[in-house]
């Protein structure tokens, strides 16, 4: 990927941000970055950056759904409220909000507890993945059998779900 | 069994009980949890329909729950605006929750250390509250309603995101830890702004006695954590506790300082604050806070034995304005309030002991008691 900006250079910093309910972005070079001042992606305006860029360098943009398929919840709901309208808005709105929740905490991945339920399931996919990878590398190294034996145990715990 | 509302409210919780532990400088510790629904509307979103058919999902399962023995449960709009109030002003519910109403409920033990609000801001706000610095078993409290909950309720919950919630300033682990601490000696030291600047540096978050946008009266102040995401609930409390062992150390330190350098200012407010308290016929819900502040001062500080100390935590509480309302029956004039709060507190100090009548120059007197904090 390019920068938007010179484009020439490869990109390096990736912005994205909600302008006017629509996402924006933009992606830059080690050098463009610095010279628009963009050292802290939550501390600066992209909008100011993307007028500044003028007509010619029009940045493409790539529109996010406006509306919550589940609970009828919109961007311009978000904006005024800060809140989400129900639990599946994270998966609807996670463009913008990844950005948003990065600058919040101090990580963004969550390590702590998970419900039990979901915790067997975690371990059953984590098991397939791992699976997976084994069945790939037998069948590398033409260990049918082995491949086969996977195969097997892939099938059983996919029969579970 | 269920409980009514006055059971709830005539006594105060176990955490105020002589037999908690009370310490000089925390004086409780609060664990919350928030969890939704999944893919059901949050509570902020959701119609007053739906609201009232989540509610009518998630209390039966609450009510259920083996720690809720004893337990108080009531949809919000059948309490009176000053029940509510009472529960605020215990930290049972939050101000917002008291706005609520119709499809909004709260569920507490009888013993006032867990409560449920349901449809907060989100579905769910579990919280248990202890007495003294106890953020680790307050937190295990509270994670054993959540896990038993689980079992029957479905969680919006993201594999990357965690526990998801109305506020992405939640999300993750929906935990908010705090403990609740009394810092006169960096307050009368001038300290205390730096000590706040310093502690909200670090990441986390310090506030008045209710929450958010409060004033900090009564030297008391809120200390938790302002993030959710990206630490195990066990390393945010563990955080947090390292950072209130150092407002404790700083808070001690402060106090030592003052007695030997102003051992007679410190005796002075001690004896102002008591002569005040045990003699005035009328007094202010601010001033009842300041003083007995300062004469919870003076006991850490040997002037008064140790014993002394669940005497005023319990009245730091018996003396705010819903809890005064609530006690006279009928609706009172904020002066005739002031005359209620000076005779309860006249009352209750009847048989506290005297300050010392000596000045003392420089050395902290020997309690017995106070050598076991």
């Amino acid at each position: 990927m390019t920068c938007d900006v010179c484009k020439t250079n490869p990109a390096t910093v990736y912005l994205t941000q909600i302008v006017d309910g629509n996402m924006k972005k933009i992606n830059l070079c080690e050098s463009c970055s610095k010279e628009k001042g963009v050292s802290d992606p939550t501390g600066f305006a992209l909008a100011d950056l993307l007028l500044g860029l003028g007509e010619s360098h029009q940045v493409e943009t790539t529109p996010v759904a406006e509306q919550c398929p589940v609970c009828g919840f919109t961007q311009a709901d978000l904006k005024k409220t800060g809140r989400l309208g129900c639990s599946e808005c994270y998966q609807t709105f996670s463009e913008g909000l990844a950005s948003l929740i990065k600058a919040m905490h101090k990580g963004t991945r969550h390590t702590g507890k998970i419900p039990a339920r979901l915790y067997r399931n975690l371990a059953r996919s984590d098991r397939l993945h791992e699976l997976r990878e084994h069945l790939e590398e037998a069948v590398q190294k033409e260990d049918y059998e082995s491949a086969a034996s996977i195969r097997d145990e892939i099938r059983q715990l996919e029969a579970e779900e | 069994m269920t409980m009514k509302i006055a059971n709830i409210l005539a006594s105060p919780g176990d955490w105020l009980s002589p037999e908690a532990g009370h310490h000089p400088v925390v004086i409780s510790s609060r664990v919350r949890l928030a969890r939704n629904l999944a893919k059901v509307p949050f509570p902020g979103w959701a119609k007053k329909s739906e609201r009232i058919r989540i509610l009518d999902e998630i209390k039966p399962e609450v009510d259920a729950l083996v720690e809720m023995q004893n337990v108080f449960s009531e949809q919000l709009n059948e309490l009176s605006a000053t029940e509510k109030q009472v529960l605020v002003e215990r930290h049972l519910i939050s101000r917002e929750h008291a706005a609520k109403g119709m499809g909004s409920g709260v569920v507490i033990n009888g013993a006032q250390t867990l409560s449920i609000m349901i449809n907060e801001e989100d579905h769910l706000r579990m919280q248990a509250i202890t007495c003294g610095l106890e953020l680790a078993k307050t937190y295990q409290m509270i994670d054993g309603v959540d896990t038993e909950l689980e079992a029957h309720l479905d969680f919006a919950f993201d594999p990357d995101l965690g526990y998801l919630t109305a506020c992405p300033t939640n999300v993750g682990t929906g935990m908010r830890a705090s403990a609740m601490v009394h810092l006169p000696g960096l307050v009368l030291s001038e300290q205390i702004n730096q000590v706040v600047n310093s502690v909200n540096k670090i990441g986390l978050a310090v506030r008045g006695l209710y929450g958010e946008g409060t004033e900090a009266m009564g030297n008391l102040f809120q200390v938790s954590n302002q993030t959710t995401l990206g630490e195990k609930e066990e390393q945010i409390i563990d955080r947090l506790n390292k950072v209130i062992d150092t407002l404790i150390q700083r808070e001690n330190q402060a106090r030592e300082n003052l007695l030997e350098t102003k051992e007679t200012m410190l005796m002075d407010q001690v004896g102002r604050a008591y002569g005040v308290l045990t003699h005035a016929y009328s007094v202010s819900s601010k001033e009842a806070l300041n003083l007995l502040s300062i004469l919870r001062l003076g006991i850490d500080l040997g002037f008064f034995p140790d014993g002394c100390r669940v005497l005023v935590n319990q009245l730091l509480m018996d003396t705010q304005p819903a809890h005064l309302q609530h006690l006279s029956k009928q609706k009172l004039a904020p002066e005739e309030r002031d005359h209620l709060r000076a005779d309860i507190v006249r009352e209750k100090l009847k048989n506290f002991p005297n300050p010392p009548t000596n000045r003392r120059s420089g050395k902290k007197a020997v309690d017995p008691a106070s050598e076991s904090q």
